[in-house]
């Protein structure tokens, strides 16, 4: 039993490092810039995703106020950046921690909320979020920031160009929210957070301190999401509130592992596969104005698949495997 | 020697209600007690005050001589007390061993560690064949073998089983009394709740009934059974007379 538990975790890392190998040498093939920007926004996403899901999946805690981290990563960022000069890749370890600690500091309140009334609480803390950067006038309120752009450069991490450096670091984000999410899948941690979302009560008479699980998943999750934050404002080198702690960032979060899994490890990068490009693509050919079409579509997709295939798309592969933890 | 587990003057009241009222009990070490009682005796809501659930609105509660009134559950479970539910409460979405794998990791923080114990574990509860099957593909006989399997990988020094036997078949609950029986001679205290006076009598070495919150008679099952207040709060009066 033991084996073939050892034998799919060791397959996994596997099939992740194919992936990952086959998708650097893309750009060798991919020359176009509009499609090289899809694969950035696709990685980017399934990394969001599967850091998203390691609260709201593994832990159950479903937040739909994720942009609020993604917004904080990129604002501190940008701040530290144009105010004080600090370079982006310390405002990005700095967005992350400042994320975590107020996810923390948030779920201290929040985590004693059950079921539905948690998910609003999400919704509202991140609107209040909005408000409060666009009427904040030393962070450029709703004018938002631009980032001097000087040049291509590692060190500052802005590019004019090439898309490639987004493209590798995008990629690399999405590896590190991966193999995250596959090293605490088997951690103490990864089966406490299951075991409080099928059942906190059995899992505190077990010894699971149910409180502190769901604070710890909250600052791992909110922490990666800051990062995709911070590098989401380096490649647009533009924000403003909307554009970076808007509700469709909260969605756009969740929808793909709930496409393709939620609570799998799967699931967020198979979901973001299918669901990013398709938004992109109907948003380009049939959207115009940009939203309208695009959410249709992927509304109707997801009451498609929650009705035919509500563990996600992964079921479909999981249903030969002996061991039904996907499920 | 001290007791294992103690109850002192314990009170609990929802509103006007009264589920205990001065309830002193105490288990000794390597004991099997039976907690039982008619329905609505109090036998849950004290359960649940020594588990941790809740506090007792009065009266404190002691294990391994040490008070725990208000301490929480989980920690509880690391100090050596584990648990079933009445209702059983699986981690549904997970299989088997894995369910056993989360009580394990109380004392083994190491993964291949623990999961090492939750294969012993299912091994001593006979659910090592179904160790790969999700949870929720469980017949309910297994499913109540799985809570006893999850406690007693916390290595429990007290397991205290709510009405495990209950609604079984005859077979299936001859199946729980070995188990309970195996789990006593590992050295582990079991304190279990029921109300089907037949299987439990020749199991446990003591009983303790309760009925309407309080402690009505204690003793060894023998006698108990043939306590005049006993049948009285079982049957009612007409059938005290006789005894």
């Amino acid at each position: 039993m033991d084996k073939n538990f050892a034998a799919r975790r060791r397959r996994d890392l596997i099939i992740a490092a194919v992936l990952a190998a086959l998708a650097a040498l893309a750009p060798l093939f991919i020359k176009d810039v509009y499609v090289q920007n899809i694969l950035i926004l696709t990685l980017m996403y399934a990394a969001l995703s599967q850091s998203w899901n390691i609260l709201s999946g593994y832990c159950g805690q479903i937040s739909l106020g994720h942009a609020l981290y993604f917004g904080i990563g990129a604002y501190t960022t940008e701040l530290l950046f144009t105010k004080f000069g600090v370079l982006p890749w310390f405002g990005m370890l700095g967005g992350g921690v400042i994320a975590a600690l107020i996810a923390m500091g948030l779920g201290y309140p929040f985590f004693r909320l059950r079921g539905h009334y948690f998910v609003i609480a999400t919704i509202v803390i991140a609107e209040i979020g909005l408000l409060l950067f666009q009427n904040w006038e030393w962070a450029g309120a709703a004018m938002g920031i631009t980032i001097p752009i000087r040049g291509d450069s590692w060190l500052k991490f802005q590019f004019l160009r090439t898309k490639l450096p987004y493209f590798y670091f995008a990629l690399a984000l999405c590896c590190l929210a991966w193999f995250v999410t596959w090293w605490l899948e088997d951690s103490k941690w990864g089966f406490w957070w299951r075991a409080v979302k099928d059942n906190p009560e059995a899992a505190e008479s077990l010894g699971v301190v149910v409180f502190n699980s769901k604070m710890g998943a909250a600052a791992v999750s909110a922490f990666l999401v800051a990062i995709g934050g911070a590098f989401y404002a380096q490649f647009l080198a533009y924000i403003d509130p909307e554009s970076v702690m808007g509700f469709q960032f909260s969605l756009l979060m969740a929808l793909p592992a709930v496409l393709g899994g939620i609570g799998t490890l799967w699931g967020p990068v198979l979901g973001a596969a299918i669901l990013i490009p398709m938004t992109e693509l109907t948003r380009s050919y049939i959207g115009g104005s940009g939203r309208g079409v695009d959410l249709i579509v992927y509304g109707t997709l997801i009451v498609l698949i929650s009705l035919a295939l509500p563990q996600g798309l992964v079921s479909l592969f999981s249903r030969s495997r002996a061991k039904g933890v996907t499920r | 020697m001290t007791a294992l587990l103690e109850t002192r003057g314990v009170w609990q009241r929802f509103g006007g209600l009264v589920a205990n009222s001065d309830v002193s009990i105490s288990v000794g070490r390597g004991e099997i007690v039976g907690l039982i009682g008619p329905n609505g005796a109090g036998k849950s809501t004290l359960f649940n005050l020594i588990a941790g659930v809740l506090p007792p609105t009065q009266g404190s509660i002691w294990f391994d001589g040490e008070d725990v009134t208000h301490m929480p559950a989980a920690e509880r479970c690391q100090r050596g007390v584990g648990r079933t539910f009445q209702v059983v409460k699986s981690f549904e979405t997970m299989t088997v061993v894995d369910n056993v794998i989360v009580g394990a990791l109380v004392r083994n923080t190491v993964m291949r560690e623990a999961r090492r114990k939750a294969h012993q574990v299912l091994e001593f509860t006979g659910l090592a064949a179904r160790a790969d099957v999700l949870a929720s593909d469980l017949v309910p006989a297994e499913k109540r073998r799985l809570e006893v399997a999850r406690a007693l990988a916390t290595e429990p020094k007290l397991l205290l089983l709510d009405e495990v036997l209950t609604g079984l078949t005859p077979t299936e609950a001859q199946t729980g009394v070995a188990l309970v029986r195996k789990v006593r001679d590992a050295g582990i205290t079991v304190l279990m709740v029921e109300h089907v006076m037949e299987i439990v009598m020749p199991l446990v070495d003591r009983a303790i009934v309760l009925d309407l919150g309080k402690v009505l008679v204690e003793g060894k099952p023998a006698d108990v059974v043939r306590d005049p207040k006993v049948i009285s709060a079982y049957l009612g009066d007409r059938h005290a007379v006789g005894a």
